[in-house]
């Protein structure tokens, strides 16, 4: 295709597009309708359906715009009689077989057959003959399918193909038989199957957890950002009767495209958890009482009055905004409290002086397609940001190598070259590749490595691993595994050197809304914009254990979100005040909490969000908030007021965040840090296991977790292993193994796993069976229960 | 696309019809497996006379495939079978088309059930013969009538015809 455009006729209109490119996508963009089903703008031709037929000059019949390359000169017609009657005989044919149910689909009103048919549709058919009847099938808890109302379309099949990089639906059968399914029973397990809904032009696949609770018409559309990962996807929230009834993308091609993950679609089912705080609470004497928000305030700021500051920590959970993360660290820091820190999963951290402010992505979502060379580590962005890795997807099939290291075998939906270590042999294997890097550039060994690589050799392999990050646009990408690693500064260490050997960039994939929490400063070393505190707070984990510690204030945090529960719920146990500002509180926090503040959703404040390209995002409040649900930025503003603290007055978010605009304009959102003196290199202890405990993909935050669709594509939980091991301790598929870490233990069933090195178990975080647990990449006792 | 860790599920396959697959394999370039995938689903017909979904898994494994792009191939075509029911050692095919049909083909068929003791579509119980419900002409109308058993097609047939091919069957 070349780029010149060539001019070409429609309708008498003359319209310029390249030439061998397709009518319809000229006609679209010159905003002529051309009807269709099977087309769609990001998935392969198919022209299937025929609806879309248009009469061309010298053309002896009508021609499919979606398959018709444009040539210059060519005269087209999308409305002549010949075009219309074309046009009216394929809505004739598609009717055969269609149920005609619009009254009991949850499309309607919405659907693209209905509304083509208002066009193109006759009042009446001639077809007398039995219809077909296709029979529903059960694929999963995300998808209704009603498979009499599918017009073979192909858009979902060619979906999962092309853009979910697994297909699992497909067209089996022929002819009248024809039918889209997964032919034998099976759940479509794609993280972004939702999108196949969207897709589909007719009510054959529908969402499962909204059926039947509102119909299009009675719904209010509301502009929103997802907040459950660094991506901050763009959304549609659609409520009625002032209840959210769904979530839909809302087209951004900078950002998400015109898709979402399953995870911001769904989310919103959390919403209506029963463990949802509609009322401020006390607990006194053991039993909770509700109270009014200025009795519950008033005790609030009494106990942060009364307590000394280093008696005082304070966490905040990495979805919160902007907004919210500024006003909590003013408020603490205005009390003088300096334990506050956002980072709960990560357990490393010894750098921490001497790494940027905040890091993201260091370049755009969608130059990531650009790149020519992807290096993940401790990254698994299929799960960790669904809609990142999709462009990370288009990048390989462009033609970039994607190499990984990460302490399990990952299914990447794209071709990738992995190294597979268990967690504390990764840094070694990234010590190779340095030390590989190094020997090409010719450069010397910075002296903080220089230990670590004398004990390493060079292979064949990790020269050429190597020599793909050479590449003009070559990137390297710190995960979530890698941030939570017990050795995480030696890996941003080796990765650092790694980039700058072989000039590629160096980026992170940080969590949710995590760059905003650390430009703010909610950490205990550094304030607003990274200005470095001369007397630093404890940061978490030391926090936690601090003996000092009376009272615990947790914002939009709960166990689960958490490196260690173990240590975290022994220290919240032991605190003699836990207040709690979040939207729930499970039995579990019942329980280690003394004081529960109701708070808001994304969907019930205003706030803004940071993604990982550095873009911040504004939303608004959709819903009101439940019973006496107070947004989380005001409650935090009012505490501020309470404990008479200055500047505490903002009348909107949108003021705040001017202010942090100008604040924070000068931090650069780099990734290289500086490098500390000797790395830090943790010992494995004999006689114990690792464990690889990364956060299942709908177990990430408290909204998430209790979404019960979402909740309902996890597998139970289970320890796996490699056979090895298996065979070393006697332990088969399905028996229940013991596992210890620290002084509690668990009992999980064993699966074989072939994807887990020898020597570890893949135990995940972030759910009910790991709160007993301890380190989520830590040293673990496993035996034959 | 790359599927990963499906190679366990492709040991179900015989020596034999790898080597069946492996030889239709190396007759097209090497990223393109799935050319194989009508010749490695022949392989399996003649081993289990019918398709089980863990075969074609396991070919779906061995050529690298998405399992639902075997599902779709193997439903597709009449000649691949994918119900149990449906296999056995002779598969026959009586066409019942307009040529065949106005030649005595109803009465073939009904010869075949009263001798077999099945209906069209099942097979009998000691898994011989398969009496396959023929939709489409088999473009042999000049015979008529005419069926296939296997791969062979047998044409001008009387019922006597018929009972001497079918007796001469192991
Ligand atoms: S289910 Fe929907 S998207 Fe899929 S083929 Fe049928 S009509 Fe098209
Ligand atoms: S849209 Fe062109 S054939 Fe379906
Ligand atoms: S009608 Fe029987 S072979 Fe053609």
């Amino acid at each position: 295709m070349s780029d010149e455009l060539v001019s070409f006729e429609v309708n008498g209109q003359t319209l310029q597009a390249r030439p061998g490119s397709m009518l319809i996508a000229a006609t679209d963009a010159a905003g002529i309708t051309v009807p269709r089903f099977c087309y769609h703008k990001k998935l392969s031709v198919a022209a299937n359906c025929r609806m879309c037929l248009v009469e061309v000059e010298k053309a002896p019949k009508p021609m499919p715009a979606c398959a018709t390359p444009i040539m210059a000169g060519m005269k087209v017609w999308t409305n002549s009689p010949k075009a219309r009657a074309a046009q009216k005989d394929v809505m004739e044919f598609l009717l055969i077989n269609h149920p005609l149910d619009c009254p009991i689909c949850d499309q309607g009103g919405e659907c693209e057959l209905q509304d083509l048919s208002v066009g193109f549709g006759n009042s009446s058919s001639e077809y007398v003959e039995i219809k077909r009847v296709v029979r529903e099938k059960d694929i999963g808890p995300l998808i209704e399918t009603a498979m009499t109302r599918c017009i073979h379309c192909t858009r979902c099949v060619r979906f999962g193909e092309e853009i979910a990089g697994m297909r699992e639906l497909g067209a089996t059968g022929r002819s009248q038989y024809t039918e889209i399914g997964t032919y034998v029973a099976k759940a479509v397990t794609s993280e972004l199957s939702g999108n196949m809904i969207d897709v589909c032009p007719v009510g054959a696949l529908t969402a499962k957890p909204s059926r039947y609770t509102a119909r299009p018409w009675e719904m209010r559309s509301y502009d929103s950002i997802a907040p459950h990962d660094c991506v901050g996807s763009n959304i549609h929230v659609h409520t009625a009767r002032g209840k959210v009834i769904r979530v839909v993308p809302r087209e951004n091609e900078a950002i998400n495209e015109c898709w979402i993950a399953d995870r911001d679609r769904f989310s919103y089912e959390g919403l209506q958890s029963q463990e949802r705080l509609l009322k401020p609470q006390i607990k006194r004497d053991g039993h909770w009482k509700e109270v009014s928000w200025q009795e519950a305030l008033d005790t609030v700021s009494g106990i942060l009055r009364k307590q000394l500051a280093f008696n005082i920590a304070a966490f905040a959970g990495p979805s919160s905004t902007l907004e919210e993360f500024f006003l909590f660290q003013k408020l603490l820091r205005g009390l003088n409290i300096k334990n506050i820190d956002h980072r709960l999963r990560q357990v490393d951290f010894s750098d921490q002086t001497l790494t940027p402010v905040a890091s993201g992505l260091g370049l755009s979502l969608a130059e990531l397609e650009q790149q020519q060379a992807i290096f993940l580590i401790g990254a698994n962005p299929r799960h960790d940001q669904p809609m990142l890795n999709h462009r990370i997807r288009k990048a390989s099939i462009a033609g970039a190598k994607v190499l990984a290291l990460n302490p399990r075998r990952l299914a990447f939906n794209y071709a990738a070259e992995q190294i597979v270590a268990a967690p504390l042999d990764m840094v070694t294997e990234l010590a190779v590749l340095v030390k590989a890097a190094l020997e090409a550039a010719n450069q010397a060994v910075p002296n903080a490595l220089a230990e670590l690589l004398a004990k390493v050799e060079v292979s064949a392999g990790a020269r050429s691993q190597v020599a793909l990050l050479k590449a003009p646009n070559a990137l390297i990408l710190l995960g979530q595994m890698a941030v939570q690693h017990p050795a995480f500064s030696s890996l941003r260490s080796l990765a650092s050197v790694l980039a700058q050997a072989t000039g590629a960039k160096l980026g992170y994939l940080p969590e949710a809304n995590s760059i905003a929490a650390s430009l703010v400063g909610v950490l205990p070393h550094r304030e607003l914009a990274g200005k470095p505190l001369a007397e630093p707070g404890l940061p978490v984990n030391a926090a936690l254990n601090d003996k000092n510690l009376t009272t615990v204030v947790l914002m939009n945090a709960e166990l689960d979100d958490f490196a260690n529960p173990q240590q975290t719920l022994k220290a919240l146990r032991t605190a003699k005040h836990v207040i709690v500002l979040a939207p729930f509180a499970d039995a579990q926090a019942r329980e280690y909490a003394t004081v529960l503040l109701p708070t808001s959703t994304f969907v019930e404040t205003s706030g803004t969000l940071i993604n990982a390209e550095g873009l911040w995002q504004s939303f608004k409040g959709v819903v009101t908030p439940p019973g006496e649900v107070r947004p989380l930025w005001k409650v935090l503003r009012v505490l501020g007021n309470a404990l008479n603290l200055p500047d505490f007055d903002y009348v909107e978010t949108s003021e705040i965040a001017a202010e942090l605009k100008l604040e924070l304009k000068t931090v650069p959102l780099t990734a290289i840090g500086e490098l500390p003196e000797t790395l830090l290199v943790t010992k494995q202890e004999a006689s114990l296991m690792q464990r690889i405990g990364d956060v299942p993909i709908y177990r990430t935050d408290a909204l998430v977790r209790r979404a019960q669709s979402l909740q309902a594509m996890l597998s139970s939980p289970s320890v796996r292993m490699h056979g090895a091991d298996m065979d070393r301790l006697g332990i088969n598929t399905g028996d229940l193994v013991r596992l210890g870490q620290g002084e509690s233990y668990v009992q999980l069933p064993a699966e074989l796993d072939g994807a887990v090195p020898a020597g570890c178990v893949w135990v995940q975080s972030g759910t009910e069976a790991a709160r007993a647990l301890g380190s989520a990449f830590g040293s673990i006792m496993v035996d034959k229960g | 696309m790359t599927v990963t860790d499906t190679s366990d599920k492709a040991v179900l396959l015989s020596a034999h019809e790898r080597a069946e697959i492996d030889a239709w394999l190396a007759r097209y370039p090497a990223d393109q497996r799935q050319s194989a995938l009508l010749g490695a689903l022949r392989a399996v017909m003649h081993e289990d006379h019918y398709l089980s979904v863990p075969k074609m898994d396991a070919v779906a494994a061995y050529l690298g495939l998405p399992p639902i792009a075997v599902y779709e191939v193997a439903s597709f075509y009449s000649m691949y079978e994918t119900d149990e029911r449906a296999a056995a050692r002779h598969s026959i095919s009586v066409c019942t088309n307009i040529s065949c049909m106005l030649n005595g083909a109803d009465e073939i068929v009904a010869h075949i059930e009263n001798k077999l003791g099945i209906r069209l579509g099942e097979s009998t119980p000691d898994r011989k013969f398969y009496l396959k419900r023929e939709e489409e002409c088999l473009a042999a109308c000049c015979g008529a009538p005419m069926m296939q058993v296997n791969h062979v097609y047998y044409t001008e047939l009387s019922p006597e015809k018929v009972d001497s091919i079918l007796d001469g069957l192991e």
